[in-house]
């Protein structure tokens, strides 16, 4: 049990001491995209591979023993490049190996470990200049991006606290709970301006305030880990990569707001954000950090981990708290706000994952270097999930006030087209925010993106999902696709929620099956502003969101498809009429078997053609011809 | 099966209990063991963990009908959860869904009649960074394409 900041830097002087010795030490992504490709075969087939060499090698660093001659070989949470994976990095060298395979591993040991040379076929190739990425520092996604809420994801053994405490973990507690009041926290979080990083952009100082001042025994901090918005993994990454940051970010609230107890509510989706949580408050609670009388300071703080169970509402903030009070998951009325009246009735603090691990930082070096990047009313950076039709899917942080070029161009390495190459230019549009958010275009490539100029066009920056989208993406069957999400999950509490996202899912169906008429627009719209006003939480006001924001970028794409019945991205299946190319068709009559109302004609072994007056556009034979010489236009 | 903890299980449920002023609560942690330990979640079942946390049968069933993750019936040896969900939708999800559910000759949450596999389409997982990608039991695989997905389908039979 630690009982002083003394025996807190006792520990991070000691790993240093036992880490920096170390021969070598060689990371292997276990974050869950690279695991899904197979990296703890590749982790399991290390360890042997180099005790095969004779090598002495270590998967626990042992503070007390002398490892100069030792290689460690550890895990690492999500190290970002998740399209490269699986990952492996090599340290002191910072050699950064992409795609490894478990052939791979002979070689590594053999020429990297054993001779310290790098090996040309495993590092990343940059595809603008084809040079070989030897370190980390070289690759381009990584470069630009500034990681500070990742700083150590990927970096450190998750499942090691005295790691975490190496690199100055836990001293911000020790600050929090020995210099400052509960008021000064409260200021200071305040004065860096860190807003909710979930999706409001609320101030967080502001949000704990509000919880302070409640006079109250029992209060409670929750951390939102209910990360449910499509194309959004960063909390998860969090989680899994760094999960002491998270607790320390909640001891820090509780401190602030005057609570004893608090709950990560953690999506089952994820089982190593679960596991490593559960591990990680294990650990805190064994050396005192969790616990009776932190470090001594007669502190005390609860923490327990919840699953949920699979419901996107939960992601609410009154929801997740009925959900943890073992109900079904729906939103209340506010006010009363949490700060007022939460969990068990009681003021409660409940902030996201990103945010609550932005806090420790705050604390120990102060708002000033907080604020010392972003932008004057969104400071700090900003976590994104970087997908789609993108060449470097993965995770990333940037500072807020970056532009869509920067990330999706120089970071993301440029847009991929449906034929697989890859373009700087095909760039439909990214949806930012998810399905509460809103669709950027090319028009805003250069818009420095934070929370006010992202609402000022109807976006938001949501919890982080970017899903860049190329040229050949329909904007009416990404809408439909977002209201779609959105009806489904929607709990069905409130009617214009209920009922609204159901009639707008209809009225968009009606478009992309050719049904709409002159009015199906304006009554879409009419609808969409209802449903915002109306709906009871967060999850029905932001619902219309991306249908109004797409309407709005593409209103030429949606007239189109009302008024000359055409998919200008050649999308929806109901407006193609479909085209024989006469070069390419050898006439085997499989279509005209399949067409149901016998309007394709011709000679066999001819170029056959398509009757249009007969044609009803099901597209049957356009699944069906094997040598691709139908076309839909 | 009788539907009874064992003496570890009612060990784990006190420990949940413990975790909430409320014993309502603990609900959604008793329905995960109960569902780890059979399969999933009958009538029956509900009827034991109503009369365990003293919580009237109406609100278990509530809040089991309300989560999807509760399985209402039994699920195949190999879950095999599909994401359709934007990432993976750009990516061809759609097409994967498609061949799995062709391939396993199963509609969305359907079983094959040898409780082999069970199929069902989900939302968003959060492992976007490989897109386009499916869940089995609690295994996720990624950058899938339609061989792939055959590969690992075929390794499981």
């Amino acid at each position: 049990m630690l009982k002083s900041l003394d025996e807190l830097k006792e520990i991070a002087v000691k790993y240093n001491n036992s880490s920096n010795i170390l021969k070598k030490r060689v990371i292997v992504c276990a974050g869950t995209g690279c695991v899904a490709n197979g990296s703890l075969k590749i982790y399991n087939q290390l360890v042997k591979k180099i005790k095969e060499a004779g090598i002495d090698c270590i998967v626990e660093l042992k503070m007390e023993e002398s490892n100069e001659s030792k290689i460690l070989v550890s895990e690492s949470g999500c190290q970002g490049f998740c399209q490269m994976g699986p990952l492996v990095t090599i340290e002191p060298d910072g050699i950064h190996y992409v795609k490894v395979k478990v052939e791979d591993v002979q070689e590594i040991v053999n020429h990297t470990l054993v001779l310290g040379k790098p090996i040309d076929r495993l590092l990343y190739v940059d595809p603008l200049t084809g040079e070989h990425c030897v370190h980390t520092q070289d690759i381009r996604f990584y470069n630009r991006q500034s990681r500070k809420v990742l700083g150590l994801c990927g970096h450190i053994n998750p499942s090691d606290i005295h790691e975490y405490i190496a690199k100055n973990g836990y001293q911000a507690v020790f600050k929090a709970l020995t210099e400052m009041t509960d008021k000064d926290i409260c200021e200071e979080i305040t004065y860096a301006g860190l807003r909710g990083r979930g999706g409001g952009g609320f101030p967080t100082g502001r949000k704990w305030e509000l919880t302070r001042i409640q006079k109250s025994e029992k209060k409670y901090v929750i951390c939102n880990g209910d990360e449910g918005d499509p194309g959004a993994f960063m909390d998860r990454s969090v989680m899994e990569g760094n999960p002491h940051s998270v607790i320390e970010g909640m001891i820090i609230a509780a401190k602030a707001i005057g609570a004893d107890e608090g709950y990560i509510y953690v999506r089952t989706e994820y089982p190593f954000a679960v596991r490593r949580l559960k591990i990680a408050v294990k650990q805190a609670e064994e050396l005192g950090l969790l616990g009776e009388n932190i470090m001594g300071t007669g502190f005390n703080f609860k923490l327990h981990v919840m699953e949920g169970a699979g419901a996107f509402v939960c992601g609410e903030e009154t929801a997740l708290m009925s959900s943890i009070e073992g109900k079904r998951g729906m939103p209340k009325p506010k006010p009363p706000f949490p700060a007022q009246s939460g969990l068990f009735g009681k003021p409660t603090v409940i902030n996201n994952v990103e945010t609550l691990a932005s806090v420790p930082q705050i604390i120990l070096y102060g708002a000033k270097e907080f604020r010392s990047c972003g932008t004057e009313n969104s400071p700090g950076t900003k976590t994104f999930a970087l997908t789609g039709h993108v060449a470097n899917t993965g995770l990333i942080e940037v500072p807020f006030g970056s532009t869509i070029r920067e990330i999706v161009y120089n970071i993301g390495g440029g847009v991929t087209l449906s034929d697989g190459t890859i373009s700087s230019n095909g760039l439909k549009a990214v949806q930012i925010g998810g399905p509460s958010g809103g669709c950027l275009t090319t028009e805003h490539m250069d818009m420095p993106l934070d929370f006010d100029s992202l609402s000022g066009i109807g976006a938001m920056v949501g919890s982080g999902g970017l899903v860049v989208m190329n040229k050949d993406t329909c904007m009416v069957k990404m809408a439909h696709f977002f209201m779609q999400f959105t009806q489904n999950e929607s709990c069905g509490k409130c009617i214009p929620c209920r009922e609204g996202t159901k009639q707008m899912l209809a009225l968009l169906e009606d478009i992309i099956e050719g049904r709409a008429t002159g009015e199906t627009l304006d009554i879409l719209e009419e609808l969409a502003k209802a449903v915002q006003k109306g709906s009871l939480c967060g999850l029905g006001k932001t619902a219309p969101n991306p249908v109004l924001s797409m309407m709005t970028q593409f209103r030429e794409e949606y007239e189109a498809h009302v008024i000359q019945k055409k998919c200008p991205a050649k999308q929806c299946k109901a407006l193609l009429s479909p085209q024989i190319i006469p070069e390419k068709c050898k006439g085997c009559g499989l279509c005209v078997k399949v067409c149901p109302v016998n309007a394709i004609s011709g000679v066999r072994k001819e170029a056959h053609y398509i009757n249009e007056e007969l044609c009803i556009k099901c597209g049957a034979c356009l699944e069906t011809c094997r040598l691709n010489a139908i076309v839909g236009v | 099966m009788e539907i009874k903890f064992n003496d570890g299980e009612l060990a784990k449920v006190e420990n949940l209990k413990q975790k909430y002023p409320q014993q309502q609560a603990a609900l959604m942690g008793v329905l995960w063991l109960a569902q780890n330990k059979f399969g999933w979640i009958s009538k029956d079942i509900m009827k034991y963990v109503s009369e365990l946390l003293d919580v009237p049968l109406s609100t278990v069933e509530g809040v089991v009908s309300f989560y999807t993750m509760y399985h209402k019936k039994q699920p195949g040896k190999y879950h095999v959860q599909v994401c359709t969900n934007v990432s993976c939708m750009l990516r061809g999800g759609q097409e994967i869904y498609d061949h799995i559910s062709k391939k396993l000759n199963l509609n969305n949450n359907e079983t094959s009649s040898d409780g082999q596999f069970s199929l069902e389409e989900v939302e968003c997982m959060g492992a976007c960074g490989g897109a386009p990608m499916i869940a089995i039991n609690e295994d996720f695989y990624e950058n899938l394409t339609v061989e792939k997905v055959d590969e690992i389908l075929d390794s499981l039979k």
